[in-house]
């Protein structure tokens, strides 16, 4: 196999299931969790069964529960990306005040976001590309970055291009600043400290200088 | 004997151009289509609509927008995969939009609706979107102050009304609507079905009628809305 530089050398990256399967194992039983649209969503269907835990949609739901069986769709009950789910057995429906105020009054003990880039500081970016001609929208994410209690961010650690998402200051529009805790990518999971990035975890395969030299950002390790 | 029920057309006459519109709905979950097919034929012009959304597809918000009708729109969140109408609109500059945080959008009608002259809130601090406006620190926290909406009108869907306006909603229908019921001077809801005074149960009462205006029963919208109508 050729041994490009860049990304797409990295044979060992973590798969979209197990990224989202290594964030799961971070959701204790009995959190109150949001996930973000995007790639956050797919932590749901790797959560255990077993592990009782409160996953909130914005739009006013708590315990939302999987996609419904085909056919089985109702047009009442959908999720924050505007998709049918079902609501699990002790779950409850409340209005988008009352909503807002268990993210914003911090209520939420995890909240899992996509983002476009994550600043060293822990700055995220995750609303609007930052292309001038873009139509913006920017639904719940900047309640949610400042208001869960801890902010994790589920992202590749590349873009398609090979430029780093982890950045020294955000290129594109903030989100909110000083709010991502922990960051989970295809290659690492790296925790925000007051003093920088702090690598925990490297995907199986993944080397320490391979992970700085794709980064290009100050990078402390700290894994097994 | 007060009885709030009326058709949509009665219920909207007297709406005066350059009016301020909030409009229930979440996805396709809570959108009180019939009353906004009523505000297109009744014909208001120059309006700002606050949404979460700006529409999508050819009909609700989108057929409303495609009257050319709306001046400004208030939403959180306009880009949809079919928002074409809303996206044409917004850049060819017919269509001023006004992108608010959705919790900060939430809690500014809620404001509205309680009397509330301004709060301050860290949502959107140092963000494009809280730019010129007034900022305070609080407790090392950065916050913004943010003004309360109020609205002329409030149209709202629920399931189940009685002729005084008391109202109950299905699932994630409800979203805006009990909020945005409390933030306008006239609000009409449309809902799947009218009972007799008291056979709403007064603990599950979620809208009480002082906040509701006019009550228009459209039928249930799809069959799920039917099945479990008590």
């Amino acid at each position: 196999m050729p041994r490009e530089t860049g990304v797409r050398a990295l044979s060992e990256r973590w798969s979209r299931d197990q990224l989202a399967a290594r964030v799961a194992r971070d959701i204790p039983e009995g959190a109150y969790v949001n996930l973000g649209i995007g790639l956050p969503t797919l932590v749901a269907s790797h959560l255990p069964r077993e592990r009782e835990i409160f996953l909130h949609s914005e739009n006013g739901l708590l315990c939302m529960g999987p996609p419904p069986a085909p056919g089985a769709a109702d047009p009442d009950l959908v999720n924050a990306g505007k998709q049918p789910v079902t609501l699990l057995t002790g779950g409850a429906f409340f209005d988008h005040a009352e909503s807002f105020a268990m993210v914003r009054g911090g209520h939420l003990d995890i909240c899992v976001l996509g983002a476009f880039q994550v600043s060293v500081h822990g700055d995220l970016a995750n609303w609007h590309s930052g292309e001038q001609d873009a139509i913006p929208a920017v639904g719940g994410a900047m309640d949610l970055a400042l208001g869960a209690a801890r902010v994790f961010v589920m992202m590749e650690h590349c873009t398609r291009d090979g430029q780093s998402k982890l950045v020294r200051e955000c290129t594109a529009p903030l989100t909110a600043s000083r709010c991502v805790h922990r960051i989970y990518t295809d290659l690492a999971v790296i925790d925000v400290t007051p003093t920088g990035l702090c690598v925990v975890e490297l995907a199986d395969g993944v080397k320490p200088d391979e992970l700085i030299a794709l980064s290009g950002v100050p990078l402390e390790m700290r894994h097994g | 004997m007060i009885d709030k029920r009326t058709t949509a057309a009665g219920a909207l006459h007297g709406l005066r151009d350059g009016a301020t519109v909030l409009i229930g709905g979440f996805g396709g979950a809570g959108v009180p289509l019939e009353l906004i097919d009523a505000l297109i034929d009744n014909g208001a012009r120059d309006l700002t609509i606050v949404s979460n959304s700006a529409g999508s597809g050819e009909t609700g918000i989108a057929a409303l927008l495609a009257t050319e009708r709306v001046r400004r729109i208030v939403c959180s969140f306009p880009r949809q995969p079919d928002s074409h109408v809303f996206d044409r609109l917004y850049r060819s500059g017919a269509l001023e939009l006004e992108l608010v945080p959705q919790g900060n959008l939430a809690e500014r009608i809620r404001a509205g609706g309680a009397g509330i002259g301004a709060f301050y809130t860290p949502t959107g601090a140092g963000t494009l979107l809280a730019q010129d406006k007034e900022t305070r620190t609080i407790d090392g926290r950065a916050y913004v102050l943010e003004y309360p909406i109020r609205a002329d009108l409030a149209l709202i869907k629920a399931l189940r009304a009685d002729r005084w306006g008391n109202l109950v909603y299905r699932k994630a229908a409800r979203n805006f609507g009990p909020v945005m019921a409390t933030a306008a001077r006239r609000v009409i809801a449309q809902v799947s079905e009218v009972v007799e005074l008291g056979a709403l149960d007064p603990e599950v009462i979620v809208t009480p009628g002082i906040f509701v205006n006019a009550v228009v029963c459209t039928g249930a919208a799809h069959p799920q809305a039917v099945s479990d109508a008590a």
